[in-house]
């Protein structure tokens, strides 16, 4: 007998139809950058078409009188992931300029963006025009707090649908909420969000006026959109790294507020600073991110080989620290060229990753809270075997389940890593390329947590258009589970998901 | 007095026994037979039928009450019954409840319920213990102000470190007061200069926290300290009280509870507790986990025997002090005689309570130091009265009589009283005062 699928698909159709429906509004931003520079506004024209038509198909197919129950919502978040990603590539492939012409390498791009990864395989930046870069900005921007609150704050009536969706993104199981009604709170973040941006913009720009030209209202914008979502495209080939050092300092604490988390920032706007001075897990951040630093800082200062002087020393530290920790993958220098110890050290932050609740990737900070918390209970326990010792994260005690799905994630994140690791290995010496373990891990653990550059020939001023075709294909996939925390992707991969 | 009694169990008839000589007490119970009991034994009044009941309530003329006592087992029943009360006439109501639950919905509006005054049984239990605990040095200890406050009298010994000192040397706690001091049984308001010596009798008023310091300070060697082992057999609302309350005053307890679901419950609710999930008549396990080298046991599990069992078990290995929750006061003794240490009855300190409130009048809560000489008083300052809104200082400069003010509690919190503290309606106004002054001050209140 075949087995009946119970799952309301047509639910989750419906709802990645609105979404894409949804999509000319952004697409609009960089439609304009064109019309006012003068370029081909044809990339964004044809990618509106396309997510008009693709919007209003999957709306004739779902059904919007059916629930939005959890399996739904997984499926959900998996597939506007995956259609967003599609749409966005549209103007790479149509625009034809450069690497991203072709569709794989563009879908890279474009899922590169989406799940704020950052990493790129544009090789030449001089090739493609002014709107398509901004594209890749906004679609960075959009990804960074996920569309998905958007998408309940524009379709509040969603319901509690909104919720399960809300809590399939965030894999947190006590989403703080703001207000009562979950379109509310998506609102009040998104509200969060757009200030933030916006006091990126005028920072950067009255910056770049007072001490550096390049940074125009262009590059303004554009990296204002892509540092409070700890993106880190850049349309600069040099990334940061092309500003005025003073430019560098003033992105730093726009990626540590990125990656803080938006519900405590909240609160910290609305006169309750101390919930978030006194989240464990925000210390547990800054601390890493600090220590870090100062390691990376006196590895660089003994370096002879090296020679940025104090400030430079101080800066290029912190600065890649925080955009690695934060999982930006912005750069200010090229560390590629720096020693392996101090390259180790940003290769073990690409791991920690900032706060629940925030528009940052990899593990994140509260995974490893529990875990390290969770490990030293057992050790005590070892000692005292009828002990009952709850893990407490700033006083509150986590429930026993929420750490068993840590230790589900945590291993699973590892197993995969290094499976995408054999991978690209494998494959590169497949096509006659040639890559350093270190390289390996480095691009595996770069975009399957959403980080962005990595080492060797994908380091910071490099780009992953070296890497075969295949290896870029596994890597869009290993981008879309990292982004959306695995479990909802894979749960679309068991048979239960489907039938029971 | 015209006061009604409604639950004839331990506590109501504790209560009702110790009022019976000099008021008029109606007791109603349930239990026809019960009553009819009571009516031999004491001489008082008894209805049978349900105290909720504002039928019965009127049958013993709950309308003419002074005071009605709400003493039943059951939480609802008592609340209710208040509730009822309210109804019928203007009498102070009390109620008993287990539930700190209730008691917090009552302290955020006293008067909830119809209840003018709340006595948690449990809550007052663990206070009791932790007393006990904390200051076996103390001659005499009463807790104010619901708690909140407390007045110790500690005797200085032989080699204790303040002994040669000065009180303002020796008086380093910020919600702490020196109010008193005996010497030869003569007392003296103490001043900054004044010096302790070994034989004094300090009188403090302050925070429980506050004392338990001062108590490790003067008496080291008795008073247990951070490090000292205590152990709280049973995680009863009892055991819970007792281990927050351990909590609050800086020791970090140990639980022993075999409910794994509320061994849970405990150790998320007592941050600096170790909980353990066993069976504590495991003497194997006590030994294992060295329970045998701690220096207090409390037992509070839900069954007198099970107490008992653990008692003797925990003196056997070698604990020094057992405390032992006894919930049948008939056991008391027996576990007294059998060289438990200290026997608690919650019954018999809720209805001591009680009574003790009843005996006094509802502003006032006394207790007596050194045959008279002086006492300490709750004052609670009322609208108009001739103590609000004026400084201390300036209250002390005008009269003669001889006081000083330990604690002032404002909407359940305390203030520590300085000489620039303006005292307001409904500040609850601890104070000690020589025994001739406290007319003085009373009238003035």
């Amino acid at each position: 007998m075949r087995p009946t699928v119970r799952v309301g698909w047509r639910a989750s159709v419906g709802l990645s139809g609105d979404i894409l429906a949804a999509l000319p509004v952004p697409l609009a931003f960089p439609l304009l950058v064109a019309l006012y520079y003068g370029e081909s506004p044809l990339p964004f024209v044809a990618a509106i078409a396309v997510s008009v038509a693709l919007g209003a198909g999957f709306r004739r197919l779902g059904d919007p009188n059916s629930n939005l129950g959890p399996r739904e919502a997984f499926l959900a978040v998996a597939l506007i992931w995956f259609l967003v990603a599609v749409v966005g590539a549209i103007p790479f492939v149509v625009a034809g300029d450069g690497t991203t012409a072709h569709p794989v390498n563009a879908l890279f791009e474009s899922m590169s963006g989406l799940t704020t990864t950052g990493a790129t395989v544009l090789v030449d930046f001089s090739v493609h025009s002014r709107s398509v870069m901004m594209w890749r900005q906004v679609i960075q921007w959009l990804g960074g707090l996920g569309i998905l609150i958007l998408a309940t704050a524009v379709l509040s009536e969603v319901g509690v649908g909104g919720a399960q969706l809300m809590e399939s993104e965030t894999q947190t199981q006590d989403i703080n909420k703001l207000a009562p009604k979950i379109s509310r709170t998506a609102q009040l973040i998104w509200g969060i969000y757009f200030g933030l941006t916006g006091l990126a913009v005028v920072v950067y720009f009255l910056l770049g006026l007072a001490v550096d030209p390049r940074m125009d209202l262009y590059n303004a914008v554009a990296h204002a959109f892509t540092s409070v979502a700890t993106a880190g495209f850049s349309p600069e080939p040099l990334s940061v790294g092309a500003f005025h050092p003073a430019i560098q300092w003033a992105v730093v604490p726009f990626m540590v507020i990125g990656s803080t988390s938006f519900v405590l920032i909240y609160f910290a706007i609305n006169g309750e600073p101390m919930r978030l001075l006194k989240n464990e897990e925000f210390h547990f951040y800054l601390g890493a991110m600090a220590l870090f630093a100062s390691i990376v800082a006196l590895g660089l200062f003994f370096d002879p080989g090296i020679g940025y002087g104090v400030e430079g020393t101080l800066r290029h530290a912190v600065f890649n620290v925080v955009s690695i920790v934060t999982t930006t993958g912005y750069a200010s220098t090229d560390y590629v060229t720096w020693a392996p110890a101090a390259k180790h050290i940003l290769f073990m932050g690409m791991f920690v990753g900032g706060m629940v609740g925030s528009t940052t990737c990899s593990i994140k900070s509260l995974r490893w809270l529990v875990a390290l918390k969770s490990f030293r209970r057992n050790l005590y326990t070892a000692i005292h075997p009828e002990a009952v010792r709850p893990v407490r994260i700033s006083e509150k005690p986590i429930d026993e389940g929420a750490i068993r799905d840590i230790y589900a994630y945590l291993l699973l994140s590892i197993v995969i890593f290094f499976l995408l690791t054999v991978v690209i290995v494998v494959d590169a010496e497949r096509s006659g390329l040639r890559v350093t373990e270190f390289e390996a891990l480095g691009a595996a653990a770069t975009t399957f947590l959403n980080i962005g550059p990595a080492f060797g020939a994908a380091g910071p001023y490099g780009t992953f258009a070296t890497f075969p075709m295949s290896t870029r294909a596994v890597m869009v996939v290993l981008m879309w589970i990292g982004r959306i925390e695995i479990i909802p992707v894979l749960v679309l991969f068991t048979k239960a998901f489907w039938t029971s | 007095m015209h006061v009604v009694v409604i639950g004839a169990g331990e506590v109501g008839t504790s209560i009702a026994a110790s009022l019976a000589s000099d008021h008029e007490v109606v007791v109603v119970d349930v239990d026809p037979d019960r009553a009819e009991q009571l009516k031999y034994e004491l001489d008082v009044l008894t209805i049978a039928g349900d105290g909720t009941s504002s039928e019965i309530q009127t049958a013993a003329d709950v309308g003419r009450a002074d005071m009605v006592i709400a003493c039943t087992d059951n939480d609802q029943t008592n609340l209710v019954a208040c509730g009822t009360a309210k109804t019928l006439g203007d009498g102070f109501t009390i109620a008993r409840v287990k539930s700190t639950d209730f008691l917090r919905t009552w302290q955020g509006n006293e008067g909830a319920f119809g209840v003018d005054f709340m006595v948690c049984t449990d809550l007052l239990t663990a206070e009791n213990i932790v007393r006990v605990i904390g200051l076996p040095a103390a001659v005499d200890v009463d807790p104010f102000a619901g708690g909140l406050v407390q007045m110790a009298e500690f005797e200085i010994a032989e080699g204790s470190p303040v002994a040669g000192q000065t009180v303002s040397e020796a008086d380093r706690f910020e919600s702490l007061t020196f109010v008193g001091l005996f010497r030869d049984g003569e007392m003296t308001i103490p001043r900054g200069d004044t010096g302790i010596t070994v034989g004094d009798r300090a009188v403090v008023i302050g925070s429980p926290e506050s004392v338990q310091a001062f108590a490790t300070d003067v008496a080291p060697q008795t008073t247990p300290g951070r490090a000292d082992e205590i152990v709280v057999v049973g995680g009863s609302e009892i055991g819970y009280q007792t281990a927050r309350l351990l909590e609050e005053r800086d020791f970090k307890p140990r639980v022993i509870e075999q409910d794994s679901g509320r061994a849970r419950w405990l150790a998320e609710n007592l941050p600096k507790t170790v909980v353990m999930e066993h069976d504590a008549t495991d003497a194997e396990f006590l030994t294992r986990e060295h329970v045998d080298e701690a220096d207090i046991v409390v037992t509070a599990l839900g069954s007198d025997e099970k107490n008992l069992l653990i008692s003797v078990l925990a003196k056997r290995l070698g604990v020094d002090r057992v405390i032992a929750v006894v919930d049948s006061p008939d056991y008391v003794t027996v576990f007294e005689e059998i060289g438990i240490d200290i026997a608690i009855n919650p019954r018999t300190v809720t209805a001591e309570e009680i009574t003790r409130f009843t005996y006094e009048s509802v502003a006032e809560n006394i207790a007596v130091l050194e045959n008279d000489q002086a006492e300490v008083l709750e004052l609670e300052l009322t609208e108009g009265c001739g103590l609000v809104g004026r400084p201390i200082s300036e209250i002390v400069a005008e009269t003669d009589a001889r006081f000083v003010i330990g604690a002032i509690t404002r909407d359940h919190a305390l203030v520590t009283p300085r000489g620039d503290t303006v005292l307001q309606a409904g500040d609850h106004v601890i104070l000690l005062a020589e025994s001739d002054a406290i007319g003085a001050i009373t009238s003035m209140a």
